[in-house]
């Protein structure tokens, strides 16, 4: 197969893996915030569920890159039916953003976490 | 009707699925920064907790559970659509996601606001 | 019921204006029989096309109130609004020729871009091949034969609007039947041609061009079938 459609069908390929992901990973979170929000929520309650839990680090660490690899591809796609913008430069753009999001994300779960 | 040819169920779910990606994208780095404040500290992040509980607000995250439900739910359906045998049940698939959103959105109102 | 029908028509190329007539209303009453009677009796310079009149070739396919239809196969009774109003304009997604004739050379170029031609190896010596019916991918195959290129489809699909270069569900649609026919030789190019974002990967399931279609089928369907037969020629190896 030919590079740029090798390319973009391992593009759609990724977005529907993490997409799968993702599935699992949205419900466990909308389940855990439906409970956790009950009665109220503090900084204390959070940090306590998660400070020094290796188990949550890693589930959010992974739930990091799952969102980091399915946002820019689907926002890829809003930019190019909607703007002008497509090619390299949109291309480099979108995995900025998603090696920003990595990095952001893990921030957070290291802040978190530790 | 301006665009006849979008009124049906899929186009809509599809409408719904491509503004809640969209928001979403938009709300995740808002929302690993809000996080990010644990580094600061217990206080850091509390204080962030403590702007949330305006009622405002609280309509807002309401929202935004609707929306991640609903991209969830259609995400979902899409998967199926995509790998799964074709399934004539389309539009069930639609009324389906909508109603687990609407839950979802329902229940988190209903946690926050419940005493 | 109103008696007489108040037609806005599409005059012009794609510049142009939608022309007023008063048709009047017969009992079932095709809107081809609507354009046939303004160009017989009020406009002899009307542009239109059809052939069968009975549902089977796909000619007379015009935007009806804005919503692409056969026109043969639609009952002025069924989409006919309040006070007698109706709107035809020709089908949305390709060049206007002249009133309600669109050049529909794209949508056929776009057809043989995606390889929606049969590839042979077998020549009159050699035997019949044997395909068994029930196999899946002749059922596959079977489920979007019956396409006679009206371009209902690719007039209702807003990724054609949106991307130029999108194949679109015709021409997506003809590629997965051959696909899987067994017989074709032609699927290593086929596959290729059909990946990309003027393949498959565009199409974001409206699912417009199967509520759209006159014969029922489903584009959508085929068009996900390409995305997995395209995601496991990429994964197995790219060229």
């Amino acid at each position: 197969m030919k590079f740029r459609a090798r390319a973009e069908t391992l593009l759609w390929g990724a977005q529907r893996a993490s997409a799968a992901v993702l599935g699992v990973c949205v419900l466990v979170h909308l389940v855990t915030i439906l409970y956790a929000v009950r009665g109220g929520l503090s900084g204390a309650e959070i940090l306590s569920r998660t400070r020094g839990s290796l188990g949550l680090a890693l589930f959010y660490g992974a739930f990091v890159v799952a969102v980091a690899i399915h946002a820019p591809i689907g926002l890829r796609a809003i930019l190019r039916e909607n703007t002008r913008w497509r090619g390299a430069s949109l291309d480099l753009a979108m995995a900025a953003f998603g090696a920003f999001l990595v990095w952001f994300g893990w921030r957070a779960v290291g802040g978190l976490f530790g | 009707m301006n665009r006849p040819h979008r009124a049906h169920p899929a186009w809509w779910a599809f409408a719904v699925h491509r503004v809640s990606g969209l928001a979403l994208t938009l709300f995740v780095p808002l929302h690993f920064w809000a996080l990010g404040m644990a580094i600061a500290g217990e206080a850091a992040l509390d204080g962030f907790v403590r702007w949330t509980d305006n009622p405002l607000v609280k309509l807002a995250e309401t929202g935004l559970v609707v929306l991640l439900a609903a991209h969830l739910a259609g995400g979902l359906r899409l998967l199926g659509v995509e790998f799964l045998p074709w399934s004539p049940r389309q539009k069930t698939a639609v009324a389906a996601s909508a109603g687990f959103a609407l839950a979802a959105g329902l229940l988190f109102l209903f946690n926050v606001t419940a005493a | 019921m109103e008696p007489t029908l108040k037609v806005s028509i599409w005059r012009g190329r794609d510049d142009g204006g939608f022309a007023q007539y008063d048709v009047p209303r017969r009992d079932s009453q095709t809107v081809l029989d609507v354009v046939t009677h303004v160009q017989r009796h009020l406009e002899p310079t009307l542009s239109y096309r059809f052939a069968c009149r009975v549902g089977m070739c796909g000619s007379c396919a015009m935007t009806v109130n804005g919503k692409a239809r056969w026109t043969c196969r639609t009952h002025v009774s069924k989409v006919v609004g309040a006070d007698g109003a109706l709107e035809i304009a020709p089908l949305a997604n390709l060049p206007v020729i002249k009133d309600l004739a669109t050049d529909m050379s794209v949508f056929f170029d776009k057809w043989a871009q995606a390889k929606g031609r049969f590839v042979g190896t077998a020549t009159r010596h050699d035997a019949f091949a044997t395909v068994a019916p029930a196999s899946p991918q002749r059922q596959a195959a079977n489920a979007g034969i019956e396409c006679i290129g009206c371009a209902v489809c690719y007039s209702a699909c807003d990724l054609v609007s949106w991307n130029p270069d999108y194949l679109g569900p015709a021409a997506l649609n003809r590629a997965w039947t051959l696909v899987n026919d067994v017989r074709d030789a032609g699927n290593e190019a086929r596959i290729e041609m059909v990946a990309g974002d003027a393949g498959c990967h565009s199409c974001h399931s409206h699912q417009s061009c199967r509520e759209h279609c006159p014969k029922s089928l489903n584009p959508t369907a085929s068009i996900a079938g390409l995305k997995r037969a395209t995601l496991a020629a990429a994964w197995k190896g790219g060229a």
